[in-house]
C-alpha cells in the first residue's frame, strides 16, 4: 500500500490522542463513569497496522483498545456515546470503555481479561483460512499478557494449524504497573515465539511506517498460507496504566524523555516548517471533529432500562 | 447406512455419534474440534468415522483447552457451528476463563452483533476407579453463568436429540454426557424433529412423591421407584435434562399431585443444583409441599478411586428410596 502522508498520519494519530483527552474531559464532567485505560503515546501501533487490513479481516484488542477501534474505522460519535454509557450502534452502553466490539467492522473487540484474546483471533483465523478469501486475523496484546498461559497456547494452536493470525505485542515496557523486564528472563520479547516455531520482529512501535511494514510482511505471509507472526512493537505511554494511576512506579523524568519521542512529536519535528503550517490545520480540524462526535453522542439516548434483561440468549 | 433406519437399538455413545454425523451433514458450517478426535475417533468413540467422511471439517487440537475452546468461539463469531469435544468435566476448569468469562457474554455485550452458536461436549461422573479429577459432576458451576445453557442427557435418545437442539441453537451450549452410560442401548429413533431446549420429561408418573434427577441418577431414580412401589408408595420420576434453562412447569405440575419433592443428583449436595431446585420449590410452590424438600447428593468429600469407596460415598437406587422413605415420614416434633 502507498505511503500516507505525514498530515495524514498526523491526523490519524492525532484523532485518537485528542478523542482520549476528550475522555478525561468528559470524565471529570462526569459524563462518563469508572476509569478507563489510555493508549496514549502507543498511537502509531493501532494506526500503522489497520493501514494493512482489509474490511474482511478480523481485529481483536484489549481493554487498551480506543486507539484500535478509531484505526479500525468505528465512528467516533459511536465510541464516544458507548463510553459515555449511551445507546450506541456499537454495543448499546453493554461494552463501556474495556469490553466494547463492533461486528459491522469486524472489529471481534477489546477484552478485559489479560491474553484471552489471542485464542479467539486465532478463531478467527481458523475461520478466515477455511474461508478461503485469504483473510487474516490480527490481535493486539501487551508485553506482560506475553506470559499469560493462554497466549502460549493460542501461539502454539496457531502456528500448529499454521493459521493467519497476526499478533502485535505493544510492548510498554511496563506489565500494567511492574517494568516488564523483571517479570521475564527474556529480551526482546519476541524472542519467544520461536519456541511456538513463530517468526517474529521487534520494531520501533512509535513510527507508523516502520509498525505498517512489519505488519504488511506478517499479514502477507498469512494470507499466502504461511501461518502466524509475532510483532513486537516498542513504544511507552505517556499516562497511567488506568485513569487515576499515580504512577510512582515510574522513575523521575521517565515520561518526560517519553514525550520527547513520542510519535506525534516525532511528526511534528519531522514536518519542518513547510508542512507544519499545514499541522496547524489538521490541529484545529481534529478539534472540531472531535468536539462534533461529543455532541452527536450526547444525541443518543440512555440506554433503556427495561432492556438490560434482554439479549442474553438469542433464542 | 445407519440414518435411514427409523428406530435402533444403539449405544448412548454411537447416539453421540449419530448426533454430530447429523450436524455436520445438516450444516456446512459445521466443524468438530478437540484432543484426539479426527484420526484417532475420539477417546470414547464419540467421533467415530467423522473425520473420514467430513475430513478436515474434525480437527484435532493441541491438549491446550484455553486455546481451542477460545479459537472455537472466534470462529463461532466469524460463522462457523463449532462442536468442542473437552474429554473430561474436569478440564473445564482449565478452559474457565473462555467458557466463563468469554463465551456467555459475547451476544450479550454486543448487544446482538455477535452470535456465538457453540456446543461444548464434555462428559461427567465417576466410574469404578476413575480418580478425583476425572470424576466431579459440576453442572453447578455451569448452570449459575447466565448465558450458556446446559443439559445432562440420561439415556441414548436424549444424546441425540438434546445435542442436535444444542447444535442447533444459535446461543452456546454445553452438553454433559455421562461416561458411566456410554455403553448403555436403547431405542434411538433418527429422523425426528429438533426438540426444544429445556423440557424436562416425567419418566414416570406418581401420587405420593416427586423425585427429580438427571444424567445418570435418573435411572437410580426409576429404580428407586420401583422398590417404593413394592412397599405401596407411587414416586413420580422426572429426568429434568436441562439445568439452564429449568423446567419448573413439570416440577410444578407432578409437586400439585404429590406435596413431596425430593432431587437427586451424583454431585456433591452443597450448593449442588439440587439446592437451586429446594430453593425455587420453597419460593414458588410452598403451599403445594406437604414437608420439607429432601436432597440426594454425594456428601462433601473428594472422590476416591476404588470402587469400594466410592460406592460408599455415591448416591444409588437405595439411597434415593431411603431419603423418599424419611421425607414421607417426616412430621413436626
Ligand atoms: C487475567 C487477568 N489478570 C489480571 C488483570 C488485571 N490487569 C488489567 S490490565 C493488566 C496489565 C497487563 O499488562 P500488559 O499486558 O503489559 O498490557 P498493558 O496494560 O501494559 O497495555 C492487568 C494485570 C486482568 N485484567 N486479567
Amino acid at each position: 500500500m502507498d505511503a500516507p502522508s505525514l498530515p495524514e498520519t498526523y491526523r490519524a494519530i492525532l484523532t485518537i490522542r485528542r478523542f482520549e483527552e476528550r475522555l478525561l474531559s468528559l470524565h471529570q464532567e462526569g459524563l462518563i463513569q469508572g476509569s478507563m485505560h489510555l493508549c496514549n503515546g502507543q498511537e502509531a501501533i493501532p494506526v500503522g497496522a489497520c493501514r494493512e487490513l482489509r474490511a474482511d479481516d478480523a481485529l481483536t484488542a484489549t481493554y487498551r483498545g480506543h486507539g484500535w477501534a478509531i484505526a479500525r474505522g468505528l465512528p467516533l460519535p459511536d465510541l464516544f456515546a458507548e463510553l459515555m454509557g449511551r445507546a450506541s450502534p456499537l454495543c448499546g452502553g453493554r461494552g463501556g470503555s474495556a469490553y466494547l466490539c463492533g461486528a459491522p467492522y469486524g472489529f471481534l473487540g477489546e477484552n478485559s481479561i489479560v491474553g484471552a484474546g489471542v485464542p479467539i483471533a486465532a478463531g478467527a483465523a481458523l475461520a478466515a483460512r477455511r474461508d478461503g478469501a485469504g483473510a487474516v486475523s490480527l490481535v493486539s496484546i501487551g508485553d506482560g499478557a506475553l506470559n499469560q498461559g493462554a497466549v502460549g497456547e493460542a501461539l502454539n494452536f496457531a502456528a500448529a494449524l499454521a493459521l493467519p493470525l497476526v499478533v502485535v505485542v505493544e510492548n510498554n515496557i511496563y506489565s500494567e504497573m511492574t517494568p516488564i523486564k523483571e517479570m521475564v528472563a527474556i529480551d526482546p520479547l519476541a524472542q519467544r515465539a520461536a519456541g511456538f516455531g513463530i517468526p517474529s520482529v521487534t520494531v520501533d512501535g512509535n513510527d507508523t511506517a516502520v509498525v505498517q511494514a512489519a505488519v504488511a510482511e506478517a499479514v502477507a505471509r498469512a494470507r499466502s498460507g504461511g501461518g502466524p507472526t509475532l510483532v513486537e512493537a516498542m513504544t511507552e505511554r505517556l499516562v497511567g496504566h488506568y485513569t487515576g494511576d499515580a504512577q510512582q512506579y515510574r522513575p523521575a523524568g521517565e515520561v518526560e524523555a517519553a514525550k520527547t519521542r513520542e510519535p506525534l512529536t516525532r511528526l511534528r519535528a519531522a514536518a519542518g516548517q513547510e508542512l507544519g503550517a499545514e499541522l496547524a490545520v489538521v490541529d484545529e480540524e481534529v478539534e472540531a471533529t472531535i468536539e462534533s462526535a461529543v455532541q452527536e453522542a450526547m444525541g443518543y439516548p440512555r440506554p433503556d432500562p427495561a432492556g438490560a434483561a434482554l439479549g442474553v440468549y438469542v433464542d | 447406512m445407519s440414518t435411514n433406519a427409523v428406530t435402533e437399538e444403539i449405544t448412548y455413545i454411537r447416539a453421540v455419534n449419530e448426533g454430530l454425523r447429523w450436524a455436520l451433514r445438516e450444516y456446512p458450517k459445521a466443524l468438530i474440534l478437540g484432543e484426539d478426535v479426527a484420526l484417532p475417533n475420539g477417546p470414547f468413540g464419540a467421533t467415530r468415522g467423522l473425520h473420514g467422511e467430513f475430513g478436515d471439517r474434525v480437527i484435532d487440537t493441541p491438549i491446550t483447552e484455553s486455546a481451542f475452546v477460545g479459537a472455537a468461539i472466534g470462529a463461532a463469531m466469524r460463522g462457523y457451528r463449532p462442536i468442542v469435544e473437552i474429554m473430561f468435566m474436569d478440564f473445564t476448569q482449565v478452559a474457565m476463563d473462555q467458557l466463563v468469562n468469554q463465551l456467555p457474554n459475547i451476544h450479550y455485550v454486543s448487544n446482538g452483533g455477535f452470535r456465538v452458536p457453540l456446543t461444548i461436549r464434555t462428559q461427567q461422573g465417576r466410574t469404578p476407579g476413575s480418580c478425583a479429577q476425572h470424576s466431579q459432576s459440576l453442572e453447578a458451576v455451569f448452570a449459575h453463568v447466565p448465558g450458556i445453557r446446559v443439559g445432562l442427557p440420561a439415556n441414548p435418545q436424549d444424546a441425540y436429540d438434546m445435542l442436535r437442539s444444542a447444535i442447533a441453537s444459535d446461543d452456546p451450549a454445553l452438553i454433559i454426557e455421562s461416561r458411566a452410560l456410554y455403553a448403555s442401548r436403547g431405542p434411538v429413533e433418527l429422523e425426528r424433529p429438533l426438540a426444544p431446549i429445556g423440557r424436562a420429561q416425567l419418566r414416570r408418573p406418581g401420587e405420593d412423591v416427586t423425585i427429580v434427577s438427571w444424567s445418570r441418577m435418573v435411572g437410580e431414580a426409576e429404580a428407586a421407584a420401583q422398590r417404593l412401589e413394592a412397599e405401596g408408595i407411587s414416586a413420580a420420576v422426572i429426568d429434568l435434562r436441562w439445568v439452564s434453562p429449568v423446567d419448573h412447569d413439570t416440577i410444578a405440575a407432578s409437586l400439585e399431585r404429590t406435596g413431596r419433592l425430593v432431587i437427586a443428583h451424583e454431585a456433591n449436595r452443597t450448593a449442588g443444583f439440587g439446592a437451586e431446585l429446594a430453593a425455587w420449590a420453597t419460593e414458588e410452590r410452598f403451599w403445594d409441599l406437604d414437608g420439607p424438600v429432601a436432597r440426594v447428593g454425594a456428601p462433601d468429600i473428594r472422590m476416591p478411586a476404588a470402587a469400594t469407596l466410592q460406592e460408599a460415598l455415591l448416591p444409588s437406587a437405595e439411597s434415593i428410596a431411603e431419603t423418599v422413605r424419611a421425607t414421607l415420614n417426616a412430621a413436626p416434633a
